[in-house]
């Protein structure tokens, strides 16, 4: 208590000091004068009187001293007098402190951007009550998290580990609130799915579990918060009212809470719907299929007590009861537990992976800024070393002169940090309300939290203290009567130097910057010529689902060839197609095909796992898909006719040998149906633009109906110009059918999206690099040419020819870029292994890509050296010499 | 050393404390000679290592100092105890003198004390 009293009080009196000194100059005084008379008293001679006293009194400086350490705190004191210093040193020069700042500005705020993404999409978890025991399932050694949801009521039934087990399936679905149909993504979720997750509703309820009887039997809408806000108009007698969904009447029971925004971090949807009304809202009812993997994902709270090893035996011995059960549909039942978020390692791994290498590459970045400003302190410091020998001279000691160096440092870094955090929070604020895709609800919140301010400062004051240390040892060093005798440095070292070590470093790690957005690039132009085995140019889409507007299973195959019979005739129109899910789109479906003579039809026995595709005769022409052999599907092609497909050459070639054998050949599905192949096409994209060639059929779509829609509008001329008229066409056909219409381009955006995003971060951290390996070289190179003007003013005077002066004067420079820029590209090329995940055929062994890095490199020591160069070209050997 | 200066401070506060109870208010220079014609050489030099013990105490809120007139009528900075100050010395009179007797005894002692 008493203690804190007074440090209060002396950090009142460090700012007060004035004051108190003349307090202190006074009561010295007094004391003396008093000393002095008793001294007088006592006999002495005036003069002797006092000299008497002030002996005394002992050291009155020295006292002084004791007295303000006692007064006020030495260390903020000393801090503020360093500050302050700092301040005058910095303001001196401003070009410096300018450089200094803007780069660290650019270094932090790239950490602190890269950090908030990775905070906000794999270190923060769900906002859902309790997060760090909220995991999902993932299913088999491939690590799926879509399971069947018979499956799922057994996991749910006989664990022993989960508080309860929630479901959940991504679904669009067309709202009618009062003739205006919309189509809306919505999640479909079991009906314990709120209470499992421990959310309460904001306004009105809930469904829960014991709302579920069987088939469409709770029809109930709980809204988001932000849905609700924005097409309710926060209308709280919104509770109870009944609504279209897909034409079937639902009622609003409810609003969530606006924090809670789902079971997935980037897609918001916008209500909630159970998931045994399956067949209202999807147009069919999957539910009863254990082999039909349609649910996205299974999630739920671990109980009390319980751990991850734990729960994940336990689902194992459930999973190993439903192997030896149900041996024709459950294969592999092993599972693994995951964090829900990402659903689970198919996204999350590699988003991890790629945004940890990008954190990488950042903190790379980062370090080469302090390299950068390390040898622009330690040149600083080279240039101050008579300033440093004189107070070395007069006495300070060489911690006060270390502190000031670093004071100066932290002060750097702490406004750069401030700037380049500034500049962070205000694109992750851009971010997080960037909806990056027009088709689908995606965002990517990413608002900064403490934990990323935290992280700035951290890195900050770590970068301070990185490139404040390089001058250490050269103070520590300093010998002041060496320096002052001399004049300068004195002698330019041949040795390598901590400065060229820091170049090279920096270098290098430019290199790797350079390399890997070199990859990045040819991997996105590449993937953008790639064959996708369709032809996104002068194309249209119509997507939608009948069962929005309510149609049924036996009305949809009519209504669909109407459509296409319409849309056929709108001048300009070349064909149309039908497809129910389109190459490229969010998710693809598969299933597994088992050979023709394969009688045992168990998940072990697969062939392969094909893409399935149902589409209409039309198709291949209008996706410009090129028949290799045999012929395409027909409208004659339906129920009554022998099960036919078309097969890629990749299916073909991995099931019957050869593209020529499979025509007429057989194979069979997962239910037993014998499908005879009956043409060949070529190759293409169907789930990610980077994956290998993949197996894919496609089915006629009248033996093999679906709800879902997407026409593919073949135009010969520009595409926009037919829009209107294919909007009314559809329009005209059901005016209840909520669509979009975009071109195939447009569509394709999504499947670019990570390779896009991938090319433009690793393009702004290489030129950032690049940019800070300008400025290293360039400082580096003119400090050297300013330091040796003398010495080539010399060589110049006795007939130094250009090329052998800017030998002299950058040859190092050029030495250490050659040598850095080696080490990197070779780093480059092992680090260039992260980006084969997300970029198409990422590899650095590509001609161009080390060309690129070379001519890059090249360019940047030119750009650096410039002029630095001019300076030592233009010497003038007679005014040097004169003036020295 | 500075061990050396602690224990000199120490003992120079309670000094002070006690000089200004037993004698009341009194300017920094009067301090300084009770003490010394109490401690005898303690303070014969260096009389100037009063004044911040004296600046310690006032912040601690033990002594409390305001301006006033000095012998010969010139302004002199007066310090006196406060009620804080009183119970301090209280409590380190007493500390002292428990930390003196067994100091004291523990010399007193013998070798077949120990045993």
């Amino acid at each position: 208590m008493r203690s804190l009293r007074r440090f209060f009080t002396r950090l009142a009196n460090s700012a007060t000091s004035r004051a108190q000194d003349e307090r202190l100059r006074e009561e010295i005084e007094e004391h003396i004068a008093l000393e002095t008379a008793e001294n007088l008293r006592a006999g002495l001679s005036p003069i002797e009187a006092r000299r008497q006293a002030m002996l005394k009194f002992g050291g009155v400086e020295a006292m002084k001293q004791d007295y303000r350490a006692e007064r006020g705190l030495q260390l903020i004191e000393n801090l503020v007098r360093d500050v302050r210093f700092a301040l005058r040193m910095l303001r001196k020069s401003p070009g410096f402190t300018a450089v200094a700042v803007v780069t660290l500005a650019v270094a932090i705020g790239a950490n602190a951007v890269v950090f908030g993404v990775l905070n906000a999409l794999i270190l923060r978890p769900l906002n859902v009550p309790q997060a760090e025991s909220l995991w999902g399932i993932e299913r088999g050694s491939d690590r799926a998290v879509n399971q069947s949801y018979p499956d799922y009521l057994d996991l749910r039934d006989r664990n022993r580990s989960f508080d309860d087990l929630a479901a959940y399936n991504v679904a669009p679905a067309g709202l009618d609130t009062g003739n205006n149909p919309s189509s809306n993504w919505i999640l479909e979720v079991t009906g314990n799915y709120f209470d499992a997750l421990g959310i309460q509703p904001y306004l009105g309820r809930f469904f829960h579990g014991a709302d579920e009887h069987g088939p469409n039997s709770a029809p109930y809408i709980v809204l988001t918060y932000a849905f609700w806000h924005s097409h309710f108009q926060d209308d709280r007698g919104v509770v109870g009212r009944t609504v279209q969904l897909n034409k079937h009447p639902f009622t609003i029971l409810g609003v969530a809470p606006a924090e809670f925004r789902g079971t997935l971090m980037f897609l918001f949807p916008d209500f909630w719907v159970p998931i045994v009304n399956q067949e209202q809202v999807e147009g069919e009812n999957v539910l009863n299929a254990r082999g039909n993997r349609g649910i996205l994902m299974v999630l739920g709270h671990l109980k009390a007590g319980v751990t991850a090893p734990q729960a994940v035996a336990d689902l194992n011995s459930v999973g190993s009861y439903l192997e030896k059960t149900y041996p024709k549909d459950d294969g592999q039942m092993t599972f693994s537990l995951t964090r829900p978020g990402l659903t689970g390692d198919w996204l999350g791994g590699p988003l991890r992976a790629f945004l940890t290498g990008l954190m990488l590459l950042a903190g790379l970045i980062l370090l080469a800024a302090c390299a950068n400003l390390g040898s622009l302190f330690a040149a600083r410091a080279a240039d101050r070393s008579r300033e440093v020998a004189l107070r070395l001279a007069l006495g300070a000691g060489r911690l006060r002169i270390l502190r000031q160096l670093f004071t100066e440092a932290v002060l750097i870094s702490l406004v750069g940090g401030a700037v380049g955090l500034w500049g962070s929070v205000g694109l992750l604020r851009g971010l997080s309300v960037w909806q990056p895709l027009p088709t689908a609800p995606i965002q990517v919140p990413v608002n900064p939290d403490a934990n990323v301010y935290a992280v700035a400062l951290l890195l900050s004051l770590a970068s301070a203290f990185l490139f404040g240390a390089v001058p250490v040892r050269q103070v520590l060093h300093t010998d002041p009567y060496q320096v002052i005798k001399s004049g300068s440095t004195g002698v330019v070292g041949r040795r390598i130097t901590v400065r060229d070590l820091l170049l090279v470093v920096q270098i290098a790690i430019c290199a790797v910057l350079v390399t890997s957005s070199l990859v990045a690039v040819r991997g996105l132009v590449r993937s953008l010529h790639s064959n996708f085995g369709f032809e996104p140019k002068n194309a249209l889409l119509v997507e939608t689902a009948l069962s929005m507007a309510g149609y049924s299973a036996d009305r949809t195959p009519a209504m669909q060839k109407r459509m296409i019979d319409a849309l056929e005739t709108i001048p300009g129109v070349k064909s149309v197609g039908l497809v129910d899910r389109l190459p490229l789109y969010y998710g693809a479906n598969s299933s597994t095909i088992f050979a023709d003579k394969t009688t045992d039809l168990r998940p072990a026995n697969t062939a392969a796992e094909a893409m399935i595709y149902n589409i209409s005769p039309e198709y291949f022409d209008a996706a410009r898909t090129s028949l290799l052999a045999g012929r395409t599907l027909s409208w004659h092609d339906d129920n009554n006719a022998p099960r036919v497909a078309v097969v890629n050459r990749e299916f073909a070639s991995k099931i019957f040998g050869s593209a020529t054998d499979a025509i007429g050949k057989y194979f069979k599905r997962r239910d037993g149906t014998r499908i005879q192949v009956i043409g060949i096409v070529e190759d293409g994209k169907y789930a990610s633009l980077a994956e290998d060639p993949q197996p894919a059929m496609f089915l006629p779509i009248l033996q093999w109906p679906s709800s879902q829609v997407c026409l593919v509008v073949r135009s010969d001329g520009d595409p926009q110009q037919l829009a209107p008229a294919i909007k009314s066409t559809v329009q005209d056909l059901d005016a209840g059918l909520p669509f979009t219409l975009r071109t195939w381009n447009q569509e394709l955006e999504s499947a670019l999206f990570p390779s896009r995003m991938a090319t433009l971060s690793l393009g702004v951290l290489g030129v950032m690099g690049a940019m800070l390996s300008i400025t290293g070289v360039f400082g580096m190179a003119a400090y050297s040419v300013s330091k040796r003007l003398r010495e080539l003013g010399i060589r110049m005077a006795l007939g130094a020819q250009r090329k052998e002066v800017l030998q002299a004067a950058l040859g190092r420079a050029f030495k250490l870029l050659a040598f850095g820029s080696a080490v990197g590209l070779l780093l480059g090329i092992l680090a260039s292994r992260v980006l084969a995940f997300i970029v198409y055929q990422a590899t650095p062994r590509d001609p161009l890509v080390l060309a690129g890095v070379v001519l890059a490199m090249l360019l940047l020591g030119l750009l650096a050296t410039w002029i630095p160069a001019q300076r030592a070209l233009s010497i003038d050997p007679v005014i040097l010499l004169r003036e020295e | 050393m500075k061990q050396k200066t602690d224990v000199l401070q120490g003992t120079l506060a309670l000094m002070v404390l006690k000089t200004l109870d037993v004698l009341g208010p009194l300017h920094g220079y009067g301090v300084a000679r009770r003490i010394e014609q109490i401690s005898g050489d303690l303070l014969a030099v260096n009389q100037g290592t009063l004044y911040p013990v004296l600046l310690r105490l006032e912040q601690e809120g033990a002594i409390a100092s305001e301006w006033g007139a000095s012998e010969n009528n010139r302004r002199a900075r007066f310090y006196r105890l406060t009620a804080e100050g009183r119970k301090q010395l209280q409590v380190e009179t007493q500390d002292w003198e428990k930390t003196a007797a067994i100091i004291g005894r523990f010399f007193a002692a013998k070798a077949e004390d120990l045993s």
